[in-house]
C-alpha cells in the first residue's frame, strides 16, 4: 500500500502517518486545516488536532454509552450479561482503589474507571490496520488522520495534567496550604537547628519540586511513548506491503504477532495509567509520616 | 507532535467524562452492587434459618411418630385385653344362662312328674278301691274307708 501511490517514499509515508489533522490559525493562510506538517507547526499553540479530539470523544462517548446503559439496568436483582460484565469491571476497579487509596474521596474510583476504560478504548484503535481509516478518509479528501489518540502527546498530557491539577487541589484541601508547602520544603532534609532548617528549604523545594513536576510528565510520557512506539512498529510493518509477495506475507505474519502482543501492551498501559492516578491521588490525601 | 490547544480540549473532555461517570455510572452501579450484596446476605441467612427450621421440624415429626407408635401399641394391647374380657364375660353369661334354663327345665320336669304322680296316685287309689270292692265282692263304702284309702294313696 505504501508504494502503491508511487510518488511516496518510505520516509514520506511514515511522516504522513505521524501527522495529525490540524485546524488552526496559520500566520499567512488564516484559519483552516493545515495541508502539511510545516503549516501545522507554524500554527503554534492556537491549533487543535481534529482527529485526536474526534476519536477520543467518540471512544469516551462509547464507553459512557455502554456503562450508562448498564447503570440504568443495574438493580439488586439478577443481572443481565451486559450488566454483569460492567459490574465485573467496576468491581475490579473498586478493588484496586480500595487496596491503594487510603483516603476518603468519592471522585477517585469513578476517575480510575473512566481513565482505564477510555485509555483502553483509545489504545485499542492501535489494532485497527494503520492504513484502513486514513485511506478511507483520504478518498473523502481528508489528508491526515491519526486514529490512535494516545499517540498524540496532547491527549496523554491532557489527562495527566487533569489528574495533576486534581492532585494539587486535594493536596491543598486536605493538608492545608501550610501543610502542603511544608511537605515541599521541609523534606527530605530535616534539621532541628532553625538556621540549618532555613538553609535546607531551597534544597528541599528543588528536590520535591522536581519530583512533583516529574509526576505528570512521566505519567503521560509513559503512555504516549508506549503507544507511539507500538504505532511506529505497525507503520514500519505496513511498509513491507506492496514491495513483493514474500515480504508482504512476512509482514502479515509480523503484524499478527505484534498485534497479539499489543493486546497485552494496551491493557497494561491503561491499567498502569489508572494505578498511577490512584497512587498520586493517595499521595495527595496522606501526610508524610517521617 | 506539537503541543497545542488539543491539550486544553482534552483536559475539558476528561473532566466532563469523569463527572458524568461519577454521577450517572459509578454511583448507581455501586449502589446496586451494595444492595445486591445485602440481599444475598439476607437470602443466605434466610436459607440457613429455613434449614434449621426444617431440621427442627423433622426432629419433632420423628418424636410425634414415635409417640403415635407407642400409643398405637398401647391401644392395641388394651383392645386385645378388652376383647379377651368380653369373650370371657360372654362365656360366663352363656354358662349362667344355660344353667338357668337347665334349672327351669328341671323344675318343670319335677312339676310335671309330681302332677303325673298325683294323677297316678288318684287313679291307683280308684283302681285299688275298685279292685278291692271287686275282691271283697261287696260294696265298700268309699266314704267310710276314705281314711284308709288316703293312707294307702300316700304310701304309693
Amino acid at each position: 500500500m505504501a508504494s502503491g501511490s508511487g510518488t511516496q517514499t518510505s520516509s514520506e509515508y511514515i511522516k504522513h502517518h505521524l501527522q495529525n489533522l490540524t485546524f488552526g490559525n496559520h500566520p499567512e493562510n488564516g484559519w483552516g486545516i493545515a495541508h502539511s506538517a510545516e503549516e501545522a507547526k507554524e500554527m503554534g499553540f492556537w491549533a487543535i488536532h481534529l482527529d485526536s479530539m474526534f476519536w477520543s470523544i467518540i471512544l469516551g462517548a462509547l464507553f459512557i454509552w455502554i456503562f450508562k446503559r448498564a447503570a440504568d439496568k443495574a438493580t439488586a436483582g439478577e443481572p443481565s450479561k451486559l450488566v454483569n460484565f460492567v459490574e465485573w469491571i467496576i468491581d475490579f476497579i473498586d478493588d484496586n482503589v480500595r487496596s491503594t487509596f487510603t483516603g476518603k474521596n468519592d471522585i477517585v474510583a469513578p476517575m480510575a474507571l473512566t481513565l482505564f476504560c477510555w485509555i483502553f478504548l483509545m489504545n485499542l484503535m492501535d489494532l485497527v490496520p494503520v492504513d484502513l481509516i486514513p485511506m478511507g478518509l483520504a478518498a473523502l479528501g481528508i489528508e491526515y488522520q491519526k486514529v490512535v489518540p494516545t499517540t498524540d502527546p496532547n491527549v496523554t498530557f491532557g489527562m495527566a495534567l487533569g489528574v495533576f491539577f486534581l492532585m494539587i487541589y486535594y493536596s491543598f484541601k486536605i493538608k492545608g496550604v501550610g501543610g502542603f508547602l511544608g511537605e515541599l520544603t521541609l523534606h527530605p532534609f530535616e534539621a532541628k537547628n532553625p538556621i540549618l532548617k532555613l538553609l535546607f528549604i531551597p534544597i528541599n523545594l528543588f528536590l520535591e519540586g522536581v519530583s512533583l513536576i516529574a509526576k505528570p510528565i512521566s505519567h503521560s510520557l509513559r503512555l504516549f511513548g508506549n503507544m507511539y512506539a507500538g504505532e511506529m512498529i505497525f507503520i514500519l510493518i505496513a511498509l513491507m506491503y506492496g514491495s513483493n509477495i514474500i515480504l508482504s506475507m512476512f509482514g502479515g505474519v509480523l503484524q499478527f504477532i505484534w498485534a497479539v502482543f499489543h493486546i497485552l501492551v494496551i491493557t497494561l498501559q491503561a491499567f498502569i495509567f489508572m494505578v498511577l492516578t490512584i497512587v498520586y491521588m493517595d499521595m495527595a490525601h496522606t501526610t508524610h509520616d517521617h | 507532535m506539537n503541543i497545542n490547544l488539543t491539550l486544553i480540549g482534552q483536559m475539558i473532555v476528561f473532566v466532563i467524562f469523569v463527572w458524568f461517570t461519577k454521577k450517572y455510572v459509578w454511583t448507581p452501579i455501586i449502589n446496586a452492587l451494595a444492595e445486591r450484596r445485602a440481599k444475598i446476605a439476607d437470602g443466605l441467612a434466610a436459607a440457613e434459618k429455613g434449614q434449621q427450621a426444617q431440621a427442627l421440624g423433622e426432629e419433632q415429626a420423628q418424636q410425634v411418630i414415635a409417640e403415635a407408635k407407642t400409643q398405637a401399641a398401647e391401644i392395641l394391647s388394651k383392645a386385645e385385653k378388652r376383647g379377651g374380657e368380653i369373650v370371657d364375660e360372654a362365656k360366663d353369661g352363656a354358662k349362667a344362662e344355660g344353667e338357668r334354663i337347665l334349672a327351669a327345665a328341671r323344675g318343670e320336669i319335677d312339676k310335671e312328674l309330681n302332677m303325673a304322680k298325683e294323677q297316678l296316685r288318684g287313679q291307683v287309689a280308684a283302681l285299688s278301691v275298685e279292685g278291692a270292692s271287686k275282691i271283697l265282692a261287696r260294696e265298700v263304702d268309699a266314704s267310710v274307708h276314705a281314711d284308709m284309702l288316703d293312707d294307702l294313696a300316700a304310701k304309693l
